[in-house]
């Protein structure tokens, strides 16, 4: 659609009497709900079927509304689709505008990478959790860090006490790295890593093991999250202020797509902003204009946009309301189409189509009932699914509580098998294509995310809107909202605000204290075994590297390949860059 | 009773950024007519409890997520007694194992609030904690 026609959604929204304090983020176009221009059959309908039994029986509620609050009407059909053109909105897949997908087999030709996010502990527990992984038909790892290793400390650092090996896995050095990927073949397996702020640095402690392990760079594939900037929006987990960090993340896609052509620099994810309570079109608006903010940084430093879009790659969050899901992910495609081609004039079919990973809705879990959660997460999955998702994790059904137990983990793997091999849902390409419902959605997902992502441009682009706290703001105030209405028990979470009942506890994994006790040990021993000397060498080079504007991968490769620690790495450039504090809003 | 209102300082102890709660919970006590303190992110024990003492608060509140809460709870109560604030009421929400409910309550605090909790719940256990009835117990 072209940028005229759209219309503004924010503007022309109804607010419901019973939340008329709260403020709505978005709801469709009237306007589009008034030129609506229903067939004599459907007037008919309306007249001799529908009125009658209204008048009988009322519907259950006054307003039907999503999980995000975004209105839902009675029934879909062709009105609805008034100036939808199969051929140029749907299209086929494989093709311009992705509405269907971005291969033209999808799960025919083959299914998508079952990659379960898994990490605890010190590195050799999680070298265990993934060798058991793999042996049970998984198909790509994916590492989550402890909280320590996110924030660029060293596991026997003040600040890290209490918190070593229980988030994810503690990795201090490269000697970590080491144990983490021991007897695992970097050139056969894909590898996601969740980290960000100090992304580079735990990047090169990988490169570096697969160059021990004699894999070709050119070869191995896998994911950086590498998203700094959903980091000040939602997760917080930063180090540096924007300017510094913006520059370390294009340091990797200018060092990626000279080194290694199949690694995913980045991974622009709206996960971590779902999670902190956004509406799935607002999840969609800021993921879409963070990947903006990164290609407009990228062409700046001088990159051709083609040489790098095509390994961009997204991440979504599966959550429970099931259409609006698939909407979300279908206008996703679209929109990044668009956007590659015309406001970056990208020429690669590839810099078009948009990849993304998904993960089910961890903030959906409850602690209530924890069972159920294997039920919803598979509702979710199923979503992403239908979606075209490319890899996605199942959470398990424990997580709510704690980090998952071998057995939780289990039937989380489990569900994705059942869905591509018994489900038949992976026989036919795009299988809901055509619904009104859907494809009515899926526009007007696509219009709410076009609104803000328009505000967002007014504002300066995304670092300046970041600084001014306006997703953070949107964001708290959709979470809030939907707190009410929990409390309210206007949406209904079974287990939780309705459908109570008395349970006894699940068991759940403890990571213990030793954890700390090993890496403090390890990290003296390895203190004590390296060259100093070298060490402070690189780390100096380092530093007067990052007071310059050279690319600092090299730089980091070669301070962590002398064994300097990640906490040692991140302090260096902390001293030139200085940290970040945010205006906390409440 | 008097018409001071009841001042609470939100807090989030530990590397952890995830603020949903906090910031839910913060508002919510404000939208009760209490006076809301944030602290922010990445507070240590030290920080939450002097400005617990310069804000003068009557309740702290504490969202932990990480598993952290058995290294920074009982350091927390600990600077509160030196700093003689043993009047204070701390609690926490987040995501607390069951089992470690009762050593947190031994080392004084008041409740541990967890998933799934309503905000209004949490209003009305303040507001019953500090009602002038239950301070003379």
């Amino acid at each position: 659609m072209p940028k005229e026609e759209r219309t503004s959604s924010l503007t022309t929204s109804a607010e419901p009497e019973s939340r008329r304090t709260l403020s709505r983020t978005s709801s469709p176009t009237s306007s589009s709900v008034l030129s609506r221009k229903p067939s004599a059959g459907e007037l008919e309908w309306e007249k001799n079927v529908l009125e009658p039994t209204l008048e009988k029986s009322p519907e259950r509620a006054k307003e039907f509304t999503t999980i995000s609050d975004y209105p839902i009407r009675r029934l879909y059909t062709p009105a609805d689709l008034d100036g939808w053109s199969p051929e140029t909105d749907l299209g086929y897949p494989g093709e311009p505008p992705y509405t269907r997908g971005i291969h033209s087999t999808m799960y025919r030709g083959r299914l998508w990478t079952m990659r379960q996010f898994a990490g605890f502990g010190a590195a050799e527990d999680t070298n265990k959790r993934f060798r058991y992984l793999l042996a049970q038909g998984q198909t790509g790892l994916s590492v989550a860090f402890d909280l320590p290793t996110l924030m660029g400390y060293d596991s026997d650092h003040a600040l890290s006490e209490g918190e070593v090996g229980k988030c994810g896995v503690a990795i201090s050095s490269l000697a970590d790295m080491e144990v983490l990927f021991d007897k695992i073949p970097l050139a056969d397996v894909s590898t996601s890593m969740t980290i960000n702020s100090p992304a580079a640095i735990i990047w090169a402690m990988y490169l570096a093991v697969a160059e021990k392990q004699g894999a070709d760079w050119k070869k191995i594939s896998g994911t950086l999250q590498n998203d700094i900037l959903k980091e000040y929006i939602a997760q917080k987990e930063y180090i540096y202020p924007p300017g510094p960090s913006m520059r370390l993340v294009i340091d990797t896609f200018e060092f990626g797509t000279k080194q290694t052509p199949k690694f995913n620099a980045i991974s622009i994810s709206g996960y971590h902003i779902r999670e902190a309570g956004s509406t799935a079109i607002q999840e969609l608006a800021f993921t879409l204009r963070d990947g903006i903010e990164y290609v407009d940084w990228a062409i700046r430093r001088g990159l051709e946009v083609d040489d790098f879009a095509p390994r961009l790659s997204f991440f979504f969050n599966a959550h429970n309301d099931f259409f609006e899901e698939i909407a979300k992910y279908r206008a996703a495609r679209r929109i990044w189409y668009k956007t590659m081609r015309e406001r970056f004039g990208a020429k690669n079919a590839r810099s078009w189509a948009l990849r993304f990973h998904t993960q089910t809705a961890g903030c959906s879990l409850t602690a209530q009932q924890p069972y159920n959660n294997v039920v919803r997460t598979a509702l979710q999955a199923l979503a992403a699914v239908l979606g075209g998702t490319q890899s996605l994790h199942t959470n398990s059904l424990d997580e709510a509580w704690a980090l998952p137990t071998e057995f939780a983990a289990t039937v989380a793997l489990r569900t994705q098998q059942i869905i591509a091999h018994e489900s038949g849902v992976t026989n036919t390409v795009d299988p809901l294509g055509g619904s009104y419902f859907v494809e009515t959605l899926t526009g007007e997902v696509e219009r709410g995310a076009w609104d803000y992502i328009e505000k967002i441009d007014a504002l300066g682009g995304m670092v300046n809107a970041i600084e001014r706290a306006y997703p953070q703001r949107e964001i708290s105030e959709a979470s809030y909202r939907y707190q009410v209405e929990v409390d309210r028990r206007e949406k209904i979470i079974v287990g939780v605000n309705d459908f109570v009942a008395e349970e006894k506890a699940i068991d759940t994994l403890q990571i213990d204290e030793s954890v700390a006790h090993r890496q403090a040990e390890r990290l003296r021993k390895l203190r004590a075994e390296r060259s100093g000397a070298e060490v402070d060498r690189r780390l100096k080079a380092l530093r007067k590297a990052a007071e310059g504007d050279e690319n600092l991968m090299p730089h980091i490769y070669d301070a962590v390949k002398a064994y300097a620690t990640l906490g040692e790495i991140c302090d260096a450039l902390r001293d030139v860059f200085g940290i970040y504090e945010e205006v906390a809003i409440t | 009773m008097t018409d001071k209102k009841i001042r609470v300082l939100i807090a989030k102890p530990g590397l952890d950024g995830h603020d949903r709660g906090a910031k839910i919970i913060a508002r919510a006590l404000r939208d009760a007519g209490m006076e809301v303190i944030y602290t922010g992110l990445r507070q240590t024990p030290e920080m939450i409890a002097s400005a617990a003492a310069q804000e003068d608060v009557d309740v702290i509140g504490l969202s932990i997520l990480s598993g952290a809460h058995n290294a920074l709870c009982p350091r927390l109560m600990e600077l509160l007694r030196e700093k003689g604030m043993t009047d204070v009421i701390v609690l926490i929400g987040g995501i607390i194992p069951e089992a470690d409910i009762p050593d947190l309550k031994k080392a004084g605090i008041a409740e541990v609030f967890l998933p799934g909790t309503s905000t209004q719940d949490i209003v009305e256990f303040i507001r019953k904690r500090l009602a002038p009835s239950a301070q003379k117990a």
